[in-house]
């Protein structure tokens, strides 16, 4: 049967720019109500100090969404961050207990695991095309067989390097350093996306695959390699965190993952890719950290994270990530 | 007789700048094989939807034996009575014959369905529809296409239809399934069922129909009693088409002792291709006719490296090369481009900027070590954007809200920024404005004078004539014909298109 | 061509499945120290209809070519429901089941409606919905716990034996899959869920009901769940807001249905298979603990062969002669 072309001479379409400025203008303007509300339960809510304090707990998120957001930014999803995390942060604590050598390769160590393990992510999706949702399931219940059997099933008791602990925990000038490690990575990122090959072609990948393919880009390594990235990123962040709490702990990543992903699409990244700013998910974390300090304050627990991070996934896939109708 | 048995008034239906049915009236009577012609885009398809309640026509009204019918989807239409015979498109792969052929309407038990009286359902039709051999627990997807279009008839007799309309419905099937599916149609007709016929092979339509009715650009042109026309006069009613495009003269300074830049030799993939064989040297415009779905879209994206598993043979500058995806048919020392055949899922990313879809085939070009080079970038783009007259208020817009016309010289220019020497386009200028169609024309024109070899494939015949050197007609995944300048006229494509001609082919 | 031929090919997956799981429960029950005894294959089979009941609320959505990340935490909102309402007079206890597995339909019909009529992705609202399922659990059942008057009537008698030799719960399941399951299979509905899976364009040309069909499907799949739950509460007596609990069982329906002959594209599979995948994913599970190999490395063998089986179960590679066609 012939299929018809359209013309587009009807009604221009919403601008692509102005798409994504308003999820992250609705976005900023969240943080400010939630500053706003925060300030009504406790005084120095609006305080330089804590401020500063949340956006170094803000810091770890940052730096593990950050490599979310270029999965999703490919239409994609990373399930495996929980062990990631947990697995650069166990590794690099383990290479540290290892002697000299070990501890001054200790944070290069555990990214690289994170990359490997988002290698065996990358490989899976590119290459033998199976959907990234559940490779990475299935990848990071391998991750946590490994560490299991490798702890014992115990806590971990190797402890973090000096060197870690300084990223994590120590400050330059007043400005704690975890903020400043998330403020390079942030760099490096708009700078990736903005002004790299390798960016372009991850925002064309992620709005028509076969558009991108079809202009001999090399898709499946720029996916490969994208998922790479999101595993060192979240093993990173892992490292981090151990650094911060001075070592690992078992499932210390699974508090990660929701809020990586709601952190991104509540910036305006589509869940179905192709769009989104560094600055959305910058919003997206301060958000998302700033309702955790909330929540936290109102003393609601653990299960109203729960439903307000997946209430927010939903709200923001409704509004920002429908399909068309074939129809 | 009930000469207006199914009829339609007044239907109209638009996409968006495009008309495809245009004000049609047209009746079937009861107990008759209408047969409908006409080329690609005269609308037969959008037709064949609106009466299978897949298409709401935006005027006119449908009427069956006076009756006026109100269809929200294809559930209402099978409803009515109305059966539609797809190319294989409405079978579920991986259920079994007998549950396609009852799919819509199976035989119940207790609430549960009844396996045997499906099963003698089933039986019953494949036997009606010349498929005895078939077996009716067969999976869908293990029979060969030919069977498939056996089992979608049969599915169709099932239903006991009172208006059976068949698209292309013999194209799949062996002379001999022919013959059984003409007696079908022949006994349906003597139950007072009124049928449809569309199709484009002249002989079948002589032996079987009773009226024939010709569309064009969306129009109804002619309805006369089958025979009383001459093949000639029936592709004359089917082509007459103002010229109102003017095509840049054509050189003649190709080079023809020259090894030709791209040879194909037996091409063969799965079904759709057999045994294609073709050259094109440097400064010809070589354009691919026929009707659509003949192999013209597979040999494109086989030479482009797009297809797992192409026999044959494909040489560049007279040296055998494997190319085995986009990107190593776009590096510099084969230098293949290929306009896609729809622009807004393979040629563009809509949402993205002017900017960014016209540099993304030529990143290599324009950056180093793997960052942009803003500058070269912008020159490059300001370049392309004025050689090809892109009417866009900046770069930075979204490619979406560009017209038809300027979408499409967005995907060329995309191209001609890496630079390549063999290009390939599929249909480049359907649904687009005629101003821009001449600039495209012009612009193929110049890039062969300048040393491209050009393979178009085109389902405008003025297109074919006005702008190719050679055309090779495909027909059933071959070269029927080539037809070499003066040689290129409207009656000599259809004729071949349709396989009525008697040449031989030329490869 | 007989039609035995037929129906043999009809059944391959299952029946693959069947063969593994055969092996691996023999491997099993034949190192076993107290060896093939009615009391091991009780405790077997308990532990295998629980998987087996969240695998085939799996199958129903996997069927309609979708997927249901939110199973395992369904499947845990049960189990802390049924803590509480599992208590008191049988006809109490009675409502209470009836709840739960209402509560089953109400979030597979949450599920079905946002995939549907919001055209969202299932992998991602159902990560989403998962999540809030599992909130709730939370809120109900922030420590492990049971109701004060919990009645173990029904719990005892479904995880008991049969003429003191049959595990019940076994018996449960085989009375499921003939009331349900069969009868499902062969129903309008039914055959209106392979369709969709199996191509949804060539359904709607047929006049299939879609829409109807996929949110049967997620419906269904909800209420397996939540019997998979309240049976898990049969078998602890408690609940337990377990998010490392939910997050295993629906990553292990995915292996059991993978492993069940079911096919993550759709179309193609039976509720059958993906109990005996279950099954077999299950004994894999407890061949480390009869051949005495040290349990840490427990987790690492299971998270291996579901990779194996989800890579395997879902690498279209091969199949496709057309690249374009990768990227639809």
């Amino acid at each position: 049967m012939t299929t018809e072309k359209l013309d587009t001479n009807a009604a221009p379409r919403p601008n692509w720019a102005s798409r994504i400025d308003l999820p992250v203008a609705t976005a900023f303007g969240c943080i400010i109500l939630l500053l706003l509300i925060g300030s009504l339960y406790s005084p120095n809510f609006l305080s330089p100090d804590y401020l500063l304090q949340q956006l170094k707990v803000g810091a770890f998120l940052g730096v593990i969404a950050t490599g979310m957001m270029l999965v999703i930014l490919l239409g994609q999803i990373d399930l495996s961050v929980p062990w990631a995390v947990t697995l650069g942060a166990m590794m690099a604590s383990a290479a540290t207990a290892y002697g000299p050598m070990g501890e001054m390769f200790a944070i290069p160590f555990g990214v690289l695991c994170g990359v490997l393990m988002g290698l065996i992510n990358g490989i899976g999706v590119a290459y033998l095309r199976i959907p990234s949702m559940i490779i990475t399931l299935a990848v990071n219940a391998v991750a946590q067989g490994l560490m299991v059997a490798y702890t014992g099933g115990f806590a971990p008791v190797d402890s973090a390097s000096p060197a870690m602990r300084y990223l994590a925990a120590g400050t330059i000038a007043g400005i704690p350093n975890a903020v400043i490690v998330w403020a390079i990575t942030g760099l490096l990122a708009v700078f990736l996306l903005g002004r790299s090959t390798f960016g372009r072609a991850i925002y064309g990948i992620g709005n028509k695959e076969a558009a991108a393919y079809l202009s001999g880009v090399p898709t499946q390594r720029v996916v490969m390699i994208a998922f790479a990235v999101c595993g060192g990123l979240a093993a990173f962040g892992g490292v981090l965190l151990a650094g911060y709490a001075g070592k690992a702990a078992q499932s210390m990543g699974d508090a990660y993952l929701l809020p990586a992903i709601a952190a991104v699409v509540l910036g305006g990244t589509s869940i179905l890719g192709g769009r989104g700013s560094y600055i959305g998910t910058i919003a997206g974390v301060i958000l998302i950290t700033l309702l955790q300090s909330i929540l936290s304050v109102m003393q609601i627990a653990e299960f109203g994270r729960q439903i307000i991070y997946g209430g927010v996934i939903i709200v923001m896939l409704l509004l920002y990530g429908r399909e068309k109708s074939g129809r | 007789m009930n000469n207006d048995y199914l009829q339609l008034i007044g239907v109209s239906k638009r996409y968006g700048g495009i008309t495809a049915l245009s004000d049609v009236c047209f009746s079937a009577a009861r107990g008759s094989i209408h047969a409908i012609l006409g080329e690609n885009g005269a609308g037969k398809s959008t037709l064949m939807k609106t009466l299978a309640g897949v298409v709401r026509p935006d005027t006119g009204a449908v009427r069956l034996d006076g009756r006026e019918l109100r269809m929200t989807g294809p559930a209402q239409a099978l409803d009515e009575g109305i059966v539609c015979i797809f190319q294989e498109l409405s079978l579920i792969p991986d259920l079994s014959v007998a549950d396609n052929i009852v799919i819509s309407n199976p035989p119940t038990r207790f609430g549960m369905i009844d396996r045997k009286a499906q099963q003698a359902i089933a039986m019953e039709a494949l036997e009606r529809a010349g498929g005895g051999d078939i077996h009716p627990m067969e999976l869908v997807k293990n029979l060969p296409l030919s069977r498939r279009q056996i089992v979608e008839i049969a599915k169709a007799l099932a239903r006991k239809p009172r208006v059976l309309i068949l698209d292309e419905a013999t194209s799949a099937l062996t002379a001999a399934d022919v013959e059984t599916v003409f007696g079908v149609l022949r006994r349906l007709r003597s139950e007072g069922i009124a049928l449809l016929y569309i199709s484009h092979r002249m002989h079948e339509i002589a032996e079987l129909a009773d009226d024939c009715t010709v569309f064009r650009n969306g129009r109804k042109i002619a309805t006369y009693p089958a025979g009383s026309k001459t093949d000639d006069e029936v592709v004359e009613l089917m082509i007459g088409r103002e010229y109102n495009s003017v095509f840049p003269p054509k050189a003649a300074n190709v080079d023809h002792a020259a090894t030709p830049v791209l040879a194909a030799r037996n091409l063969g993939w799965m079904q759709r291709l057999n045994g294609v064989s073709l050259t094109a040297r440097a400064g010809e415009v070589v354009g691919l006719g026929g009707l659509d779905g003949q192999g013209q879209r597979e040999l494109l994206l086989a030479l482009f490296g797009v297809l797992r598993g192409v026999n044959g043979e494909v040489l560049i500058d007279g040296v055998r090369r494997s190319i085995s995806n986009p990107r190593m048919a776009k590096a510099r020392d084969i230098g293949m481009a290929l306009i896609p055949e729809d622009r807004k899922t393979e040629g563009l990313m809509l949402p993205m900027s002017v900017r960014d879809n016209l540099s993304f085939a030529a990143m290599s070009q324009i950056s180093r070590g793997g960052i942009v080079d803003r500058k070269a970038e912008s020159a490059a783009i300001d370049r392309m954007m004025k050689l090809l007259a892109i009417k866009a208020a900046s770069p930075a817009i979204p490619v979406a809200s560009l017209s038809g016309g300027n979408q499409q010289k967005v995907v060329i220019a995309k191209w001609l920024m890496v630079g390549p020497r063999i290009i390939l386009l599929n249909d480049p200028t359907r649904g687009i404005d005629v101003g821009t169609k001449q600039e495209i024309y012009a612009l193929l024109r110049q890039l062969a004078a300048e040393g491209a070899a050009i393979i178009l494939y085109s389902t405008d015949y003025d297109e074919l004539i006005g702008c190719c050197d050679r055309v090779l007609v495909l027909y059933d995944g071959a070269v029927k014909r080539e037809l070499v300048g003066a040689e290129i006229t409207e009656h000599a494509l259809i004729a071949s298109a349709l396989n009525i001609d008697h040449h031989e082919a030329v490869a | 061509m007989t039609s035995l031929r037929y129906r043999f090919a009809e059944q391959r997956g299952m029946l693959l499945a069947l063969a593994i799981f055969i092996i691996m429960f023999t491997l099993y029950v034949s190192n076993h120290p107290a060896g093939f005894t009615p009391n091991v294959v009780q405790t077997a089979a308990n532990k295998g209809v629980l998987l087996a009941l969240v695998a085939m609320a799996q199958t129903f959505v996997v069927l309609t070519a979708g997927i249901d990340l939110s199973v395992g935490m369904i499947f845990i909102l049960a189990n802390c429901l049924a803590s509480y309402v599992l208590a008191g007079t049988p006809v109490m206890v009675g409502l209470g089941v009836s709840g739960v597995l209402l509560t089953g339909l109400v979030c597979g019909a949450i599920n079905g409606l946002l995939v549907i009529y919001g055209r969202l992705q299932p992998i991602v609202i159902t990560i989403a919905t998962g999540a809030v399922f599992f909130g709730i659990a939370l809120w109900i059942r922030p420590y492990p716990g049971s109701a004060d008057d919990f009645s173990s009537g029904l719990a005892d008698a479904l995880t008991g034996k049969v003429f003191g030799v049959f595990p019940a719960s076994l018996l449960f399941l085989i009375v499921l899959v003939f009331v349900v399951w069969v009868p499902f299979r062969r129903s309008v509905m039914g055959r209106a869920v392979y369709a969709v899976g199996s191509s949804e364009p060539a359904a709607y040309m047929s006049g299939v009901p879609v829409m109807r069909a996929k949110f049967t499907a997620y419906v269904l799949s909800g209420l397996f769940a939540a019997m998979g739950g309240l049976f898990m509460t049969f078998f602890t007596y408690s609940g337990e807001a377990s998010l490392a609990n939910g997050n295993t069982y629906t990553l292990s329906s995915i292996a059991a249905v993978v492993l069940g002959g079911v096919s993550l594209f759709g179309g193609r599979g039976s509720a059958i298979g993906a109990i005996f995948g279950a099954l077999a994913f299950r004994a894999i599970g407890d061949l480390l603990f009869v051949f005495d190999f040290d349990p840490l490395w427990q987790p690492l063998f299971q998270g291996v062969v579901l990779l194996l089986a989800v890579s395997l179960g879902s690498a279209r590679l091969f199949q496709v002669r057309n690249r374009l066609d990768l990227f639809t």
